[in-house]
C-alpha cells in the first residue's frame, strides 16, 4: 500500500476515469522505496502551484496497474518509478527511476502550460 | 541591514536541511517562539524519508520513514516554522551578526543564526552515460529495481556492507552477478565478504572501475578499466547497480565553514562551529553514528544553543537601547 499524501488510483477503471475527466494528469506508478518517495514528495508539494495538474499515484505491485506497466512507452524501462503525463487521455511523456524537481518541472511546463488567468 | 532585519524575508533563525536534525532544529526554534525557516533542497525527511521501516525510535514501535517525516514536518509548521523545500542555494554568507542566504531563485533570507543540516547523498560514479542509462539499466537501489533483471547477467559497483548485502540479495533476480571493487580488499564485515565470495551466482573484478556506459535505448555495456595497468575492457552486462557510500551535503559550504578531510561540518559539543552564531546537525556533521535518533539529538542541542545565542544577542541589544 501507497502511504502519500497523493490521491490513490487503485484500479484500472479508476485510471480510465482519472484521465479521461480530466485535462493534465500525472500519475507516478512505484512503491514506498528510496527511488519513488521523492518523486511523491515533489509532487506533493507542487500540487498547489500547478493547480491545473492533477496528480495521482498508483501501486507498482498492484496487479491493476498493468494499465501503466504495459503501455508502449513504458518498454525497455528498468526502475521505479513509472511516471506517467496525460493531456487528454494520451501518454504525452513518460519518465523512469528517481528525477528531481527541476526535471518534473521542466515536463509540466513543456507539455501542460498553465491556462492564461490560472 | 536595518531594512533586511525588518523585513518578512528576516528571520531569528534559518535551518538549512529538512532532515530529521533539521525538523527537530525547527520544531525546537519555533516552539521557543523564535521565527524559523527550514530551507531544503530535496525531499523533507532526508534520508530518513527514504527508510523503509524504523523500528528503533524510541516510542515508537514501527514506523516508515515517510511517516515519521511527515509527523515531524507537521509537528515544526504547527509551532509556526516556515519549510521551503526542493530549492537549490546559491550562495550562503555566514560570517558577521547577520547571516545571508540567496536562493536559486534570487530570493534573499536573513538571519541572525543558522544551523546546518544539509545531510548526505548515495554518491554517484559520475562517469559519462551514468545519466543517460538511470533507470534503464542503472540503479542505485536492489529492493526498488531487482525484479526488472530477473534472469539477466548484471554488475555491483562497490566493496562496502551495501554493494555485498545487495549483491547477494540480487541473485534472488539475476543469473550472474560480478562485483566490481576499485581495491583489492573489501570494507564490509566479514561475514558479508564470505557470504558473498562462497555464492555460486557471485563473480568479482577487483582493483578496477567502471569508466563509461554503453548502450542504444538500454544500457548494454560498460567499460571497465583495470586500476593497476590502466587497461580498459567492454563488459557485456543488462544492468548495474551502484553501491558506494555516501557524501556530505557540504560542497557549498567549502571555504565557508571548517570542513574535514570528508567533508564534515566540524562541531563542538553544543554544535557549534567557529563561526558565532552558527551551528551544524545532523549526518554532515563529523562523527561516528549516523542514526535518526543521533541526528534528532544533533539538532535538539543544535536548537538549544542557537536559542541561547539568540537570547543573549537580543539582551545586548535591549541593553544598548537607552531608557
Amino acid at each position: 500500500m501507497l502511504y502519500t499524501n497523493l490521491k490513490h488510483i487503485e484500479t484500472a477503471a479508476d485510471h480510465a476515469k482519472v484521465i479521461s475527466e480530466n485535462e493534465n494528469v500525472m500519475v507516478i506508478c512505484g512503491r514506498m522505496g528510496p527511488m519513488c518517495i521523492p518523486v511523491y514528495g515533489i509532487a506533493e508539494e507542487i500540487e498547489e502551484e500547478y493547480k491545473h495538474v492533477k496528480f495521482f499515484d498508483m501501486e507498482f505491485d498492484n496487479p491493476q496497474s498493468h494499465v501503466i506497466r504495459n503501455i508502449p512507452e513504458v518498454k525497455g524501462f528498468m526502475g521505479i518509478p513509472f511516471t506517467i503525463y496525460y493531456k487528454n487521455g494520451k501518454v504525452v511523456k513518460a519518465t523512469s527511476s528517481i528525477q528531481t524537481r527541476a526535471q518534473v518541472t521542466a515536463i509540466l511546463d513543456k507539455e501542460f502550460a498553465a491556462p492564461v488567468n490560472a | 541591514m536595518l531594512n533586511s532585519m525588518n523585513s518578512n524575508n528576516h528571520y531569528d533563525a534559518i535551518v538549512i536541511g529538512a532532515g530529521p536534525a533539521g525538523l527537530t532544529a525547527g520544531i525546537y526554534l519555533s516552539r521557543a517562539r523564535l521565527r524559523t525557516l527550514i530551507i531544503n533542497e530535496g525531499t523533507v525527511g532526508g534520508q530518513m524519508v527514504l527508510t523503509h521501516e524504523i523500528a528503533n525510535y524510541p516510542g515508537v514501535e514501527s514506523i516508515s520513514g515517510y511517516q515519521l517525516s511527515n509527523i515531524m514536518k507537521k509537528q515544526a509548521k504547527t509551532f509556526g516554522c516556515d519549510i521551503k523545500s526542493n530549492i537549490s542555494i546559491q550562495n550562503i554568507e555566514l560570517e558577521g551578526e547577520l547571516k545571508r542566504v540567496t536562493l536559486q531563485d534570487g530570493i534573499i533570507y536573513t538571519a541572525n543564526s543558522i544551523i546546518l543540516t544539509p545531510g548526505g547523498r548515495s554518491r554517484t560514479l559520475n562517469v559519462p552515460g551514468e545519466g543517460k542509462f538511470k533507470g534503464k539499466g542503472i540503479s542505485y537501489c536492489a529492493t526498488c529495481d531487482g525484479d526488472f533483471f530477473t534472469d539477466k547477467e548484471i554488475v555491483v559497483v562497490g566493496g562496502g556492507n551495501s554493494a555485498l548485502e545487495e549483491a547477494v540479495s540480487l541473485t534472488k533476480y539475476a543469473s550472474k552477478v560480478t562485483i566490481v571493487h576499485q581495491f583489492d580488499h573489501f570494507q564490509a564485515f566479514e561475514h558479508a565478504i564470505e557470504e558473498a565470495r562462497n555464492h555460486p551466482k557471485i563473480n568479482f573484478i577487483m582493483e578496477a572501475t567502471l569508466s563509461a556506459f554503453r548502450g542504444n535505448e538500454n544500457l548494454e555495456s560498460v567499460d571497465i578499466k583495470n586500476i593497476k595497468s590502466g587497461e580498459i575492457s567492454t563488459f557485456k552486462t543488462d544492468g548495474v547497480f551502484i553501491f558506494i557510500g555516501y557524501i556530505p551535503n557540504t560542497e557549498f559550504l567549502k571555504g565557508k565553514v571548517e570542513l574535514n578531510q570528508w567533508g564534515e561540518i566540524v562541531v563542538k559539543a553544543d554544535m557549534s562551529t567557529k563561526l558565532e552564531g552558527v551551528y551544524a546537525a545532523g549526518d554532515s556533521t563529523a562523527k561516528r553514528f549516523r542514526q535518526v535518533t543521533t541526528a534528532v539529538g544533533d539538532g535538539t542541542v543544535a536548537a538549544l544553543a542557537a536559542s541561547n545565542y539568540l537570547h543573549e544577542m537580543k539582551s545586548k541589544l535591549k541593553n544598548l537601547i537607552p531608557a
